[in-house]
């Protein structure tokens, strides 16, 4: 099969406009319908803890399929062949980890962030603060990732400047989360994630067909092409500890992820959290199931060295598959869909930055816990424009720059700054405030330093000769650091009232009792 | 709430029981994670010939251990999920319904 040396990316076609438009006025009416249920902090934040399991499912889904994982992963697979799977796998195992160690406790002792569950028995001014460091330097990170890419990718996909790009994206999320607060976010989340695995379901159906619908005969055209060395492990595992450094910063940073954690409250019970963990595995791991066969996909068909000259990244091979068998209307189709997927994530960061802002800053440190719930609602909606504007103006300030380390940056921060308080607070009668302060900011400051130090950084970005930490990930040394110091931090300091709430911690953790 | 109810469903046999059964379905589902896939990449950095093993003439056979990892992980999930909705929920109420009834 000849590869197609025409294509229409990069330039606005009417298909492209046209879906782009739909998504964004069916989300708009969404919100319109949201924005008149949003009046209560509790609607605001935790969209009034009405979300059904299902839904809350498909839009923990959502949140977490980004279109680094659509656009990327089939990339990565279409230039690097296994290597990108390798890679997929990485993306769900936090699921089930989430599952077993903090869904449902988390559900039962927090209200809008998880700050609250950290600082339930601790004392909440600087348990507080720490965490809404952690949180917002997790969400920060990975929203600068977010917004660079969508300046990228909407420059590849439909031709417009990358400043208006990360503009428009900053606007159209602004709208959602200022007047539809949780409410619209969650439908903008399940319409995306619904339109995602729709739209990568039809084009791996697209590709099959190519091959009689027998992924053999795929894996045997890309084996022609580019050899067996195509179809197994190449570069990407070649130190051991590094992968699993990496491996470890996926998964339990997963479990520090604020936009995933607040999601846990916008449902009635623990149980109905712990559902839609299932559904969410279930749609995600669906969705990393299919997304290679696009991949290898898009290597057989259109092969790589078109891929590459039009991204060198490889962000492209999904969207010229898609081109290549549906024609410019289906790659309208597919383009429209990973700039709904854009939105509804850099929405979900949003609204957890400003919860951060607004929830554990503004109503616990500054108000001492004591805030009119109008209140509330008002100066979450500053925060989010505070955050929105924020987040638009680091995108136009990263121009250019290479942020894919960013994202790798936020889960480590998550996984040594936020995690470890979170588990160490629902397990540990001892821990106390000493110990959560001081493993946030441990695990914070060494995540971000090892990752300056190490050849990511010190040797890629800088061009030093060589890195002063050896592994790319640090995951495996801040994590275990941040645990350590808020144990020993722990066990040299006594705080008797932490210890006796533990009583009423375990009563809601394990039962629910007193649980909003 | 009396206060002495809630002391005594504390110390309580059937509540400790609870909690340390909890942790113990979900350290060993945890562990079987850890297993499935540190154990994957693990294999991948030691024994890359092993996974480029021919399956049936084409396909090697790292593709379906990959597919299994995310099918494996769903499972596991799947089976926490079973475990609390039929095991876990019925007791945590029925403890949880010991703090109101009236003596």
């Amino acid at each position: 099969m000849p590869p197609s040396l025409e294509t229409s990316l990069g330039s606005p076609t009417v298909s492209a406009v046209a879906f782009f438009l739909l998504i964004v006025a069916l989300t708009l009416v969404v919100t319109w319908w949201a924005a008149r249920r949003t009046k209560s902090a509790s609607e605001f934040f935790a969209a009034g803890r009405s979300v059904k399991a299902f839904e809350n499912g498909l839009a923990l889904a959502g949140d977490y399929m980004s279109a680094a994982s659509f656009l990327g992963i089939a990339g990565l697979v279409a230039l690097r062949g296994y290597d990108g799977m390798i890679y997929a796998t990485g993306w769900l195992v936090g699921w089930p980890a989430l599952m077993f160690l903090l869904a449902e406790p988390v559900r039962n002792l927090g209200k809008f962030t998880f700050a609250d569950v950290v600082a339930f028995r601790l004392r909440q001014v600087p348990v507080r603060i720490a965490s809404a460091v952690g949180g917002i330097l997790t969400v920060l990170f990975y929203t600068i990732a977010q917004m660079v890419g969508a300046g990228n990718l909407i420059r590849l996909l439909f031709g417009i400047p990358y400043e208006w790009a990360v503009v428009g994206v900053g606007l159209v999320m602004l709208a959602y989360v200022l007047f539809g607060g949780m409410i619209a976010t969650t439908w903008v989340q399940i319409i995306k994630a619904v339109l995602l695995l729709f739209g990568v379901t039809l084009l791996t159906g697209m590709v099959l067909v190519q091959f009689d619908f027998s992924p053999v005969r795929l894996y045997a055209a890309v084996a022609e092409r580019y050899g067996s060395a195509a179809l197994e492990p190449g570069g990407l595992v070649s130190d051991p500890l590094d992968a699993i450094s990496l491996g470890l910063a996926l998964m339990l940073g997963l479990l520090g992820l604020p936009h995933i954690l607040m999601r846990f409250y916008t449902v009635p019970d623990a149980r109905a959290a712990r559902v839609s963990v299932l559904y969410a595995t279930g749609f995600i791991g669906y969705f990393y199931l299919i997304i290679p066969i696009v991949g290898f996909g898009a290597s057989a068909l259109v092969g790589r060295d078109l891929i590459a000259k039009i991204d060198a990244g490889g962000n492209m091979a999904a969207p010229l598959v898609a081109e290549m068998l549906g024609g410019t209307a289906f790659l309208g189709f597919i383009a429209a869909v990973a700039f709904a997927t854009i939105l509804a994530v850099v929405a979900g960061l949003t609204l957890a930055g400003a919860s951060a802002l607004s929830h554990d800053i503004f109503v616990h440190v500054i108000r001492r816990g004591h805030a009119a719930d109008h209140e509330q609602v008002r100066v979450a909606r500053a925060a989010t424009v505070v955050f929105g504007v924020l987040a638009v103006l680091l995108g136009i300030v990263f121009k250019g720059q290479n942020v894919a380390f960013m994202v790798g940056l936020a889960f480590a921060i998550a996984c040594s700054a936020n995690f470890p308080p979170l588990l160490l607070s629902i397990v540990w009668r001892r821990f106390n405030t000493a110990g959560a302060v001081s493993s946030i900011l441990t695990g914070a400051t060494l995540a971000v330093l090892l990752i300056v130090l190490s050849p990511t950084v010190w040797v890629d970005l800088f061009h030093n000769p060589s890195a002063i930490f050896p592994l790319r990930n640090p995951a495996i040394v801040s994590m275990p650091v941040a645990f350590l110091v808020g144990i020993v931090a722990s066990l040299l300091t006594r705080e008797p009232s932490a210890e006796t709430s533990f009583d009423d911690e375990k009563l809601r953790t394990y039962l629910g009792v007193g649980a909003e | 709430m009396r206060p002495e109810k809630k002391a005594e469903l504390l110390s309580s046999p059937a509540f400790r029981h609870l909690v340390a059964r909890r942790w113990r379905v979900s350290l060993a589902l945890t562990a079987c994670l850890f297993v499935l896939y540190y154990g994957y990449i693990l294999l991948i950095a030691v024994n890359k010939p092993l996974l480029a093993t021919r399956m049936g003439g084409i396909t090697p056979i790292g593709i379906p251990l990959g597919a299994a990892v995310i099918v494996g992980s769903w499972v596991l999930t799947a089976a926490y999920i079973i475990w609390a909705n039929r095991s876990y929920d019925p007791e945590a109420a029925r403890l949880k319904a010991t703090l109101t009834e009236p003596r």
